[in-house]
């Protein structure tokens, strides 16, 4: 038998004759091996290439308006395309203050949300409510923008922000109109966005616990509540906060859902119902006027604030989840 | 027994903290959990109910076949956005996603434990963090400004650009799951590296890498922020891309922002196309995904 | 309540009751009759008379189930109170899930439950008007892989004070380095509090989780398996704890380490198949078992 194959063996050799195909020659495959590498890790660098491509071109297409206004720019309130003075106060604040209230509304609400799916939910109810949250966080910007801007600002002008500046409106947060649309508003619809990524990474944490871990607990006597906060949250602190750096650079970049509800007002005021911008929403909403060269400088400028902030916060959230050890990079 | 008091066994005079508070403090939380796992599904619902009465108040044949009219005039629809939309975002994945399969290969079986590799990875996960809104302001720069007029392309290449990252580091997670028994028996049976990749452990990853470009495709299909500075909108059929071409997001943004009922109506119809078009994506390759593991 | 001994059930036929080998003195709040009547022929060559004390933990009838699939079936079972009882068997046998019942652990799961008696000084716990919390202050379990909590040493160990008693901070202090002296932890660690109880070696992890239980002062220490994850070194430290431990509490432990439950025990029940095959004094069981099973498996035939 072993001699049979033998001979067959042999004769398809001598048949196609390692020279005879050029193409299955190993010198031509190992050529193609190389290129195939190369291949490859070009396209890997492109993103690098990218990356400070972005970042040298904002630089060099806000360079009138540093020139004109310099660092001043970072705190100036002005904003008047008339007599072309930009400055970026109002934008940095409204950003500011409304990723502030988002991330301050969402992060409870997803550690409690994260602790029902985990401790409290019936693997059928579980199921569901995670689906729903994937739902949620796969919906696009714009359809967030426009039901914020159609049903949801209406809403509260109708019937929230009244109630809020009646029995609060003693505290400047809460003062004046109830116009539906602004600070408040673009806030609540932020945190609604970024609560299915910071549930999702939440809910992941805390079945990392071992269950022996959280019976040790139980096992002296503790509530549910009490296992969670003393020892799960601490178990997996280092990732929650990095799951909360994750929602704070997303909620940052956030343009549409911002710019329909924000109201767009180069103005800075104390009180949440007033209307205000981001600097996402000012890029969006202005650049389409935008056609003086320093008008288009200034918001170049400021799509390079916007790049820098997101840029250190993702860095910072990056190193920080490589501390940590999990990758949480790609996320929904 | 949960009552303050000595305690009883005569060892250890102490004061027992009555159980009744934490007992309280534990239901509470129970509570509010609950009603916010319920607030969300009720969002949820709420969200979707709108856009679904509202888009399907404006659907029609003349949506699906006609261009706009201006808003006094009757009828009209958003076919060429639709088209358009589909244009650019079909351009974008034939851009975006090989690349970005490219560079998950390098990631996942060269850059392995190489400076050059890690580099790159932390680069895309900041990459991915980036606002799409300064997406499209880059390629404006690059594509929009020096040539003097948006186009399609300005479009699709900043799409590509967004879903380059995320196709990249779905590939690498992908390929990595595949065992490297699998890569060395193909190996070993004299296989070139690349017909071993791309033939053996792509086929054993393929769901996996499936579902990842399904959900870039369906994250892209969704922007607005960076088609607004490079394809901008028209009224018109989209014939060459080379031109501001029409598309559902930008028109969405348009006519919401416009004091006219009826293009409100409208821009809530092509949400509604928009949600159903993504969240179809995403749950089929949800599905893809959960089928191929059983 | 005074457990009436003629009318106990019990598996192998025997009447139960617990004789208390004569170099030792019972320490229960209950001090039993003397009852010279009830007297078992086996039992005729031991000098001391036969004390009778109310068992610590007594099961009656307890079935166990996970979903469908029932794990335990009809056990009766008695705990002697001051003493150390071995649960020994074969890998499944449902030792663990035997023992899990008395701090009723158990009921974190959704689909496993528990039917059947089993009483405390007296007090069915598997009653629904028992408070679970103050069960568990009184039952303390340490696990067969040291679990220390992310925080500090001292915390850990303070950790189930704070929930349960009020003290000043003196007083919890205090008790903390009672409770790691008990546990043979304190010289070792008592300059080094303050780092992290994940610091520690497995062995010294394990002694922190035995400290931690101890501390509130239980009634009961139930151990599944508390040696099986710890170098010997470690485990004789452990062994030689728990003996000390003994005149304190009412021990239950599960091993699989039959010259372990012989080293360190009174008592000994042995498990095959979710039933309560023989149960009796240590010695006995070890050198005359009344069932040929446990023979079987002392002797290494089978698991």
């Amino acid at each position: 038998m072993t001699q049979k194959l033998n001979t067959v063996a042999k004769s398809i050799y001598e048949q196609q004759g390692r020279e005879k195909n050029p193409r299955h020659s190993s010198n031509f495959q190992k050529k193609v091996d190389v290129f195939f590498h190369w291949l490859t890790a070009l396209c890997a660098i492109l993103m690098l290439v990218l990356m400070v491509a972005i970042f040298w071109q904002l630089v060099s297409h806000s360079w009138l308006a540093m020139q004109k206004f310099g660092f001043s720019f970072l705190t100036s309130q002005a904003w008047n395309p008339v007599t072309q003075e930009f400055g970026a106060a109002s934008s940095i604040y409204g950003t500011l203050v409304s990723t502030g209230l988002a991330l301050f509304l969402a992060i409870p609400s997803s550690l409690v949300i994260a602790l029902f799916l985990v401790e409290l939910a019936p693997p059928s109810v579980g199921k569901v409510v995670g689906y729903a949250i994937e739902l949620l966080a796969a919906i696009p910007s714009i359809i967030y923008g426009m039901w914020g801007l159609f049903v949801f600002a209406p809403f509260m002008a109708d019937h929230v922000q009244p109630v809020l500046g009646k029995y609060l409106g003693f505290l400047p947060l809460f003062q004046g109109p109830p116009m539906g649309i602004g600070m408040l508003t673009a806030g609540i619809i932020l945190a609604l966005m970024i609560l299915p990524f910071i549930t999702a990474v939440s809910r992941d944490i805390f079945q990392m616990v071992p269950p022996v871990v959280k019976e040790s607990a139980y096992g002296l006597g503790s509530t549910t509540y009490e296992v969670t906060k003393k020892v799960t949250v601490n178990y997996g602190l280092q990732g929650l906060l990095g799951a909360a750096f994750l929602g704070l650079g997303r909620a940052i970049g956030e343009t549409m859902a911002v710019t329909f509800v924000i109201g767009n007002d180069h103005a800075i005021s104390a009180s949440l119902f007033s209307a205000g911008n981001s600097i996402a929403s000012t890029l969006a909403n202005e650049f389409a006027e935008a056609s003086e060269p320093l008008y288009l400088s200034s918001l170049m400028k400021l799509g390079l604030v916007l790049f820098v902030i997101t840029i250190l916060i993702q860095i910072l959230a990056q190193l920080w989840l490589k501390r940590v050890g999990k990758r949480m990079g790609g996320g929904l | 027994m949960a009552e303050e008091g000595r305690q009883e066994n005569g060892r250890w005079p102490v004061i027992v903290r009555s159980a009744l508070p934490r007992k309280l403090a534990d239901f509470s939380i129970k509570v509010i959990s609950s009603l916010s796992a319920l607030l969300g599904i009720a969002i949820l619902a709420w969200i979707l109910f709108e856009v679904i009465k509202r888009g399907s108040a404006a659907l029609n044949w003349s949506f699906f076949l006609h261009l706009p009219t201006p808003p006094n005039i009757e009828g009209g629809g958003l076919a060429n956005a639709i088209l358009g939309t589909s244009m650019i975002t079909l351009l974008a994945t034939l851009a975006g996603v090989p690349i970005g399969l490219l560079a998950g290969v390098y990631l996942a079986e060269f850059g392995q434990n190489t400076r050059l590799g890690s580099v790159v990875r932390f680069t895309s996960n900041v990459m991915m963090g980036i606002p799409s809104i300064i997406v499209g302001l880059f390629v404006y720069t690059l594509l929009v400004l020096p040539l003097h007029h948006f186009s399609g392309y300005a479009g699709a290449v900043s799409l590509a650009i967004i879903m380059l990252p995320i196709v990249a580091r779905t590939t690498e997670d992908m390929l990595r799951l595949v065992p490297n028994s699998l890569r060395e028996s193909a190996l070993a049976l004299g296989a070139p590296r690349w017909k071993a990749t791309l033939g053996v452990v792509f086929r054993a990853a393929k769901t996996g890498l499936i579902t990842g470009v399904l959900l870039a495709i369906a994250r892209v299909s969704g922007e607005t922020a960076p088609l607004l500075f490079t394809s901008l909108n028209s009224p018109f059929w989209p014939k060459s891309l080379s031109q501001p071409t029409a598309n559902l997001t930008v028109t969405i943004f348009n006519y919401a922002m416009s004091p006219y009922s009826k293009w409100q109506e409208m821009a809530w119809g092509a949400s509604l196309l928009i949600m159903v078009a993504v969240l179809a994506l995403t749950v089929v390759a949800r599905f893809v995904f959960k089928e191929a593991k059983k | 309540m005074n457990v009436n001994l003629n009318e106990m059930p019990d598996h192998s036929g025997r009447q139960q009751y617990f004789r208390l080998p004569d170099n030792r003195t019972s320490n229960s709040r209950t001090p039993g009759n003397l009852t010279s009547d009830n007297r078992t022929s086996d039992n005729a060559d031991l000098n001391a008379a036969p004390l009778v004390v109310q068992p610590k933990i007594s099961t009656r009838g307890l079935n166990f189930f996970y979903g469908n699939h029932q794990a335990l079936t009809s056990n009766n079972l008695d705990v002697a109170p001051s003493n150390v009882t071995a649960i020994i068997g074969p890998s499944g046998c449902g030792k663990s899930t035997h023992i899990r019942v008395y701090n009723r652990i158990f009921e974190l799961y959704r689909d496993q439950r528990a039917t059947g008696e089993v009483l405390l000084d007296g007090e069915n716990i598997l009653s629904p008007s028992v408070d679970v919390i103050e069960l568990r202050r009184k039952v303390g379990m340490i696990f067969q892989k040291p679990t220390p909590f992310p925080m500090s040493i001292f915390e850990n160990v303070a950790y189930g004070l704070r929930l349960h008693y009020k003290l000043t901070r003196s007083e919890v202090a205090e008790q903390v380095e009672k409770a790691m002296r008990h546990a043979a932890l304190w010289d070792e660690v008592k300059d080094n509090l303050h780092r992290p109880g994940t610091a520690l070696s497995g062995g010294q992890q394990q002694r922190l989780c035995i400290a931690r239980a101890i501390a509130i002062e239980p009634e009961v220490l139930l151990m599944d398996e508390p040696t099986s994850a710890v170098d010997p070194v470690a485990t004789a430290k452990i062994e030689e704890l728990i003996e000390s431990l003994k005149s304190m509490y009412t021990i239950v432990i599960v091993t699989h380490n039959m010259q372990q439950a012989a080293r360190v025990s009174d008592f000994t029940a042995f498990f095959y198949e979710g039933n309560v095959v023989e149960f009796g004094p240590t010695t006995q069981i070890f050198t005359n078992p009344s069932n040929k099973q446990t023979e079987d498996y002392i002797t290494g035939r089978f698991g």
